[in-house]
């Protein structure tokens, strides 16, 4: 057993030296990959193996849920390698695609370092934990744990946590979609086409042939690869491209109003058969990835590290410190994670000895899925990069303008190059596609158009990716809202109890209404933001998932304490501190920071002054979008605020609870189950 | 080697089920021989309309489905 660990660790240390140790040189990126998967072994069998049986305690003689409530529904002992698939399917999604991209611009090191030292350490810990804590109540939800184990105002906190992340996560990666389509009809049709895709495949797999499975998914992933290629003609012909050249405005009211119309209709019409696409295609295409970057072995031509790592980029504000580390969440450790490791995992788990295989290699997958956008993001020319990266406020809306201001900043590049490329993946233009992922579209393209179809399928592949990007983007915009409206009614029902009924139409309507009415507002202003939208609005998911992913950190902290575990209690705190220190840095930085790029705040007077002297300041072009730049400020002020005081009450609540378990003689946990049922009282609900 | 292979294509087969939130209706049924032997077993479209059902119906703890 012991000398296939010690050829990973060998390995590890060979291609990780050929990462670091190649300066100046371009290195290939096969060696990235090598490198992350090695770390991904050693740190699974010696750290995660090491936290699940040392520090949980994992008892494989416990009956776990799944057993204790077996119905064969919901509570279903599972295989684990099924349950892992079902597992990455549920916490996989745009996340960690979007983030490594956006972070590229400090070069490639700083991003996949965090990205490996964050799984590690903090993403997979936080999964693992909240998976073995739920396992052990029944799989109750992370809000029911933080309501029982550490009070309802702490409970109510985290309650609120969800509802914010949820809408920003829903506005932001709407916000990414709107980017990648705008001006592009290929684009738009392709995406267009699956809803009446989705129509014929609901409407086949309800009353045709009901639950064939793999006739729908076959059915439906035909008629998209025809819907890619015939974007191409409709992109040629002026007459039918006319209908989908859409701007950016216009796409953010069409997403506005298909989050709400696909939230109220029944799901087996649309949400259903569009999970099944976009799930499969989802795990095909990073597959179809990993292969391809084995395969063609492309260098990475963006420098390991860049100028910008001075908080000087153009694609977000804000240094390193703290910014990366919320630049990049998904790959490295996302609080969402915490809401799927408390749902429907822990009711299928077979065997505790199988948390931390789910918990932990799940979340090491995702990081992986991260690596590879990261790569991704590093093949193509940086000069190419920059231009898709940075508002058109910066670098202007022409190839010959754009090449020149990149050029300045150190990455010469041509205005014929920046052509090309578009001409290559079939749009008119790539200038300012911000949000990343028309830039990992086009890298994804380049790879594997060099081992399938070479450029004369570029364009093909790049609508592929996207196609790939929007689907599963528009599959969270319509469960996203689902569960902001749940969330919603479950919240106004406090107050209007007949608000609570979630099978009554009108209440629907009004829920959906009112969530989209949010996360709509934030997506049209980010549309129209003359900073390009994602520069303000991404470190605002980023902030909010660390936040909850620290919320969620804390609760397994306080556990481990009332467990009587304390001496392993440093697992969760160190993620649990430097999460804290992040997003409370960045909070407190995005809203008082007197740099006006960086602080909202400080942003917002700079631009009241101007208007006050009828003084209009770049990006923005009339006073009018000077005073929706102020709004938007204050807004995001807002709600970077709220951030930082949910994890303060936290925090709070966390002081308050670990002394109190630190003087109770007995653990004071409340699990159900187990061999020992005396410490079982809990299941109060 | 034939009947390993087939036994991984089922083992995909269910995988992908699961995936999109639809569990394996034989052990399904199996459960219900065992546990309910006098009650009705759904049928397997009633069972995976039943499945979809609760899929996305959000109560409390019925937390399904992933953004990022």
């Amino acid at each position: 057993m012991r000398l296939p660990w010690a050829g990973v660790v060998v390995l590890g240390v060979i291609s990780s030296a050929v990462v670091a140790l190649n300066r100046g040189e371009p290195v290939n990126a096969a060696w990235l990959l090598v490198a992350s998967v090695c770390i991904y072994f050693i740190s699974y069998r010696f750290y995660g193996l090491f936290i699940a049986k040392k520090a949980l305690g994992i008892d494989p003689a416990r009956q776990t849920p799944a057993y204790r409530h077996n119905d064969g529904l919901d509570y279903v002992p599972t295989n684990r390698y099924e349950l892992f698939g079902h597992h990455f399917a549920a916490i996989a999604g745009a996340g960690p695609l979007v983030g490594p991209v956006l972070a590229a611009q400090m070069g490639y090191l700083p991003g996949t370092l965090w990205i490996l030292g964050g799984v590690v350490f903090a993403g997979a810990v936080q999964d693992m934990t909240v998976l073995f804590i739920s396992t052990r109540r029944d799989g109750r939800s992370l809000g029911d744990m933080i309501r029982s184990e550490m009070g309802p105002v702490a409970g109510a906190a985290a309650g609120i946590g969800v509802l914010l992340i949820c809408v920003i996560i829903i506005a932001v990666l709407a916000l990414v979609v709107v980017k990648a389509l705008t001006a592009s009809p290929w684009g738009t049709f392709a995406v267009l086409a699956t809803i009446p895709i989705a129509f014929i495949m609901g409407l086949y797999d309800r009353f045709f042939r009901p639950g064939r499975l793999a006739e729908v998914s076959i059915l439906g992933a035909v008629l998209l690869l025809a819907a890619i290629v015939f974007g191409r003609n409709v992109a040629a012909l002026p007459a039918l491209a006319y209908y989908f050249n859409l701007s950016g405005p216009t796409l953010a009211l069409i997403i506005i109003g298909y989050g709400f119309v696909a939230s109220v209709i029944p799901v087996w019409l649309l949400l259903v058969p569009r999970t099944y696409l976009s799930t499969f295609m989802k795990v095909g295409a990073l597959v179809l990835l990993a292969a391809g970057i084995i395969i063609v072995r492309s260098e990475l031509q963006l420098a390991a590290i860049t100028r910008f790592v001075d908080g000087t980029g153009p694609v977000w504000a804000g240094s390193l410190f703290p910014f990366l580390f919320i630049t990049i969440a998904c790959g490295s450790v996302s609080g969402w994670h915490s809401l799927v490791s408390s749902g429907t995992t822990p009711k299928m788990i077979e065997n505790e000895s199988q948390i931390p295989f789910i918990g932990y290699g799940g979340m090491l997958t995702e990081s992986f899925v991260a690596i590879m956008a990261m790569i991704g993001a590093s093949v193509i020319h940086p000069g190419v990069y920059f231009a898709m990266n940075s508002s058109a406020g910066l670098i202007g809306s022409t190839a010959a303008q754009a090449a020149h201001v990149i050029s300045s900043w150190g990455f010469t590049v041509t205005p014929e190059m920046l052509s090309q490329v578009a001409h290559d993946v079939g749009e008119t233009t790539i200038l300012s596609r911000t949000g990343g992922a028309p830039t990992l579209a086009v890298g994804m393209a380049t790879i594997f158009a060099q081992f399938l179809g070479g450029r004369a399928l570029m364009g093909i592949w790049y609508h592929f990716a996207i196609l790939f990007e929007a689907l599963f983007i528009l599959t969270t915009v319509d469960s996203g809202t689902r569960i902001c409206r749940f969330m919603i009614q479950d919240y106004v029902g406090n107050l209007v109890p007949s608000f609570k009924d979630t099978k009554s139409w009108t209440n629907n309507l009004i829920g959906s209404g009112i969530s989209c009415v949010l996360w709509g507002y934030l997506l049209y202003e980010g549309v129209i933001d003359p900073y390009g939208g994602i520069w303000t609005m991404w470190p605002l998911f980023g902030a909010t998932n660390q936040m909850l992913a620290a919320i969620a950190l804390i609760l397994c902290t306080v556990i481990l304490f009332k467990m009587k575990r304390e001496r392993f209690a440093w697992i969760t705190i160190v993620p649990t501190v430097w999460l804290v220190i992040c997003t409370v840095t960045a909070g407190l930085e995005k809203v008082f920071d007197p740099d006006p790029e960086v602080g909202f705040i400080s942003h917002a007077l700079k631009f009241s002054r101007a208007l006050e002297a009828h003084h209009v300041l770049a990006p923005a072009r009339s006073l009018g979008t000077m005073s929706r730049v102020i709004t938007n400020d204050y807004v995001d002020a807002g709600l970077a605020a709220l951030a930082v005081a949910l994890v303060v009450i936290m925090i709070i609540y966390a002081v308050i609870e670990i002394p109190r378990a630190m003087s109770a003689p007995d653990s004071t946990v409340i699990e159900i189950g187990g061999p020992t049922e005396a410490v079982a009282g809990g299941g109060d609900d | 080697m034939i009947e390993g292979l087939q036994r991984f294509c089922r083992c995909a087969a269910r995988t992908a089920h699961l995936m999109v939130g639809i569990p394996d209706y034989e052990t399904y049924v199996r459960h219900r021989r065992v546990t309910h032997p006098e009650e009705p077993i759904m049928t397997y479209e009633e069972f995976y309309r039943e499945v979809q059902k609760r899929r996305y119906t959000m109560e409390k703890g019925q937390f399904r489905g992933g953004c990022c």
